[in-house]
């Protein structure tokens, strides 16, 4: 584990001793996973109390048919330094299952993840409660898959193909 | 058929007397010259105020993300080049850094491809800052400010095509290093540019940093504050701007930034004259640093010495059988980097881009996430804009310096 994360890291067990479940250490890179259930209290502690002021990237894995469960959400947060040495980045995960695919938004804690938030729902249909206007970002709204899960058909051209002819009446009237 | 309403009923108000007031809802774009691409924001209107402002994007998504998922590592990298296409070469370098993190070969990268890298990114940098100084200041009406920027972006361009073949989407390092040796004009390419540039940097510089319209059309316009810039996740200049002094070769060093003597140009006031500042200093250090990289540039191999990954020379292909086994086995297979997940974030010219690859041990990537800087930055539009007059929305636009395809993907 890098130096720099161990203070992060105890901290963090200190306040949430039973919600971290696990530590992995990768190509210099720490990685937490942590319980869904908790995942907005420890964002808003990281933030408050660690001073993980920027929200470097949030996004989803689908993990269908290698694990259960089957969703990750991926949060990667950064605290600035003055020197180098000070600038570390933790990655946080959230296991998700089919059956129930929510988790709490962060929103309120970094607005940045508006978008990012919405692109996950967009790309995995991941619904994030409290989230202000979650809704498709990149997909056409009334498309109805979900791309970047892993059993979406990449043949399957149905459901552009009437988001297609639907703007075509629109644009026609 | 429901009609398109261009009244938004959330804004009418009924006034005392019994009157409506009601703002005008104004769609800009998705095809507008002043959005530099295919972006839309419905622009609720008070007269010439802006009450609202939603952007819409997607117009241009193309699933990079999934369709990396069925190619091998190598094969997604002239994917990386159609997302920001203004700075390919940066995309390119910043993809090939978090492939070698994951496969953990960054030590054994010669130092003649990294400087070279360096050098091309830097390129990369200045190229970016000369469209996004070029088209901000031809939005706002500056037309000889574009043209100065453009003619040397050729030169940036001609630079590329010597080193690679391509002048927009380079496609070029690969993983381990690069494709080919140097070509022998590259040395003194680099040296002509860092001789002339500077001239016409100063040339676009006496044309808007003092200019009374430039300064009254960008200053005190489009302002963000420190705060809000990192709450918004806002990285490069657009950060910098704020007065944040985060910059990731500083923060994380790769390729070797560490060993450069270059400053981060930051400004306190976070509106679009200040970003404008930014990235002029930006230029300045990028020439410092390629001057040093060339000054340095080691001469030696070119590519690592890994035969799993790395294609075997062309001739040796075309002779030899063991290399022609091996071609084969690359490009069919691919490389198989073992199971694990990195995230290699580098400084592109617009914030920071960041690679997050999941690699189940397979020859392609599980799952391959760009978190790119225009699609975060891009968020901030509304709170810049909202408030201000319909002309600021386009120096705002500007001032942000996106490449919609890269927010879209």
């Amino acid at each position: 584990m890098s130096v720099d994360l161990e203070p992060v890291i105890d901290s963090l067990k200190n306040e949430f001793p039973q919600d971290i479940i696990d530590i992995k250490e990768y190509r210099g890179e720490t990685t937490l996973l942590v319980s869904k259930e908790r995942i907005f209290k420890i964002c808003a502690y990281l933030k408050d109390g660690l001073d993980f002021t920027f929200l470097a990237d949030l996004t989803a894995v689908d993990y269908l048919e290698v694990k259960s469960p089957r969703y990750e959400v991926v949060y990667h947060i950064h605290r600035f330094g003055p020197e180098c040495e000070e600038n570390v980045r933790i990655r946080l995960k959230a296991e998700l299952s089919e059956e129930d695919i929510e988790i709490d938004s962060v929103t309120p804690v970094w607005s940045g993840a508006d978008w990012l938030e919405r692109e996950v729902y967009d790309m995995f249909g991941i619904e994030f409660i409290g989230h202000p206007d979650l809704r498709r970002i990149l997909m056409p709204e009334d498309y109805e898959p979900f791309p970047l899960r892993k059993d979406f058909d990449v043949r399957n051209r149905e459901a552009s193909k009437r988001s297609f002819e639907k703007a075509l009446e629109e644009g026609a009237d | 058929m429901e009609r398109v309403e261009f009244i938004s009923e959330e804004q009418v108000i009924i006034n005392e007397d019994g009157t409506r007031t009601e703002t005008m809802m104004l769609n800009m774009g998705p095809q507008h010259p002043a959005t530099h691409g295919v972006l839309r924001i419905v622009l609720h209107l008070d007269g010439e105020m802006v009450v609202k402002a939603v952007p819409y994007i997607g117009y241009l998504h193309r699933g990079i993300e999934k369709l990396c998922e069925h190619i091998t590592y190598q094969q997604c990298l002239p994917y990386t080049d159609r997302m920001d296409y203004i700075a390919s070469i940066c995309n390119n370098i910043g993809y090939i850094l978090a492939v070698e993190k994951l496969l953990g070969i960054e030590d054994e990268i010669p130092e003649r491809a990294k400087t070279t890298e360096v050098i091309l990114f830097e390129l990369g940098r200045i190229e970016s800052h000369l469209v996004g100084i070029g088209t901000n200041a031809l939005d706002l009406g500056a037309m000889s400010a574009f043209l100065y920027c453009f003619k040397e972006r050729e030169r940036i361009y001609d630079i590329l095509e010597t080193v690679c073949g391509a002048r927009l989407t380079t496609s070029y390092p690969r993983v381990g290093g690069l494709p080919l040796d140097l070509p022998e004009s590259f040395e003194e390419m680099v040296r002509n540019f860092l001789k002339i540039f500077p001239t016409t940097l100063t040339e676009v510089e006496n044309l808007l940093t003092r200019n009374r319209i430039w300064i009254e059309r960008t200053k005190g316009v489009a302002v963000i504050s420190a705060e809000d810039a990192v709450d918004l996740g806002l990285t490069g200049p657009s950060l910098r701007a704020s007065g944040v002094p985060y910059d990731v070769r500083k923060a994380t060093p790769y390729l070797g930034y560490e060993n450069y003597d270059f400053e981060v140009p930051v400004a306190n006031e976070g509106d679009a004259y200040s970003r404008y500042l930014c990235r002029v200093e930006e230029m300045h250090q990028s020439l410092k640093i390629i001057q040093q990289a060339i000054d340095n540039l080691p001469d030696g191999p070119y590519i690592a010495d890994l035969p799993d990954i790395v294609l075997p020379e062309k001739e040796l292909t075309y002779t030899r059988m063991e290399s022609l086994i091996r071609h084969f086995v690359i490009v069919y297979e691919g490389f198989k980097p073992p199971a694990g997940e990195v995230q290699h974030a580098v400084e592109n010219p617009k914030g920071e881009l960041s690679y997050y690859l999941i690699s189940d041990g397979s020859g392609k990537p599980y799952r391959m996430r760009v978190r790119g800087p225009s699609f975060v930055n891009m968020q901030a539009l509304s709170q810049m804009v909202e408030g201000s007059l319909v002309a600021d929305v386009i120096a705002s636009i500007g001032s942000l310096d996106i490449v919609l395809g890269e927010i879209d993907r």
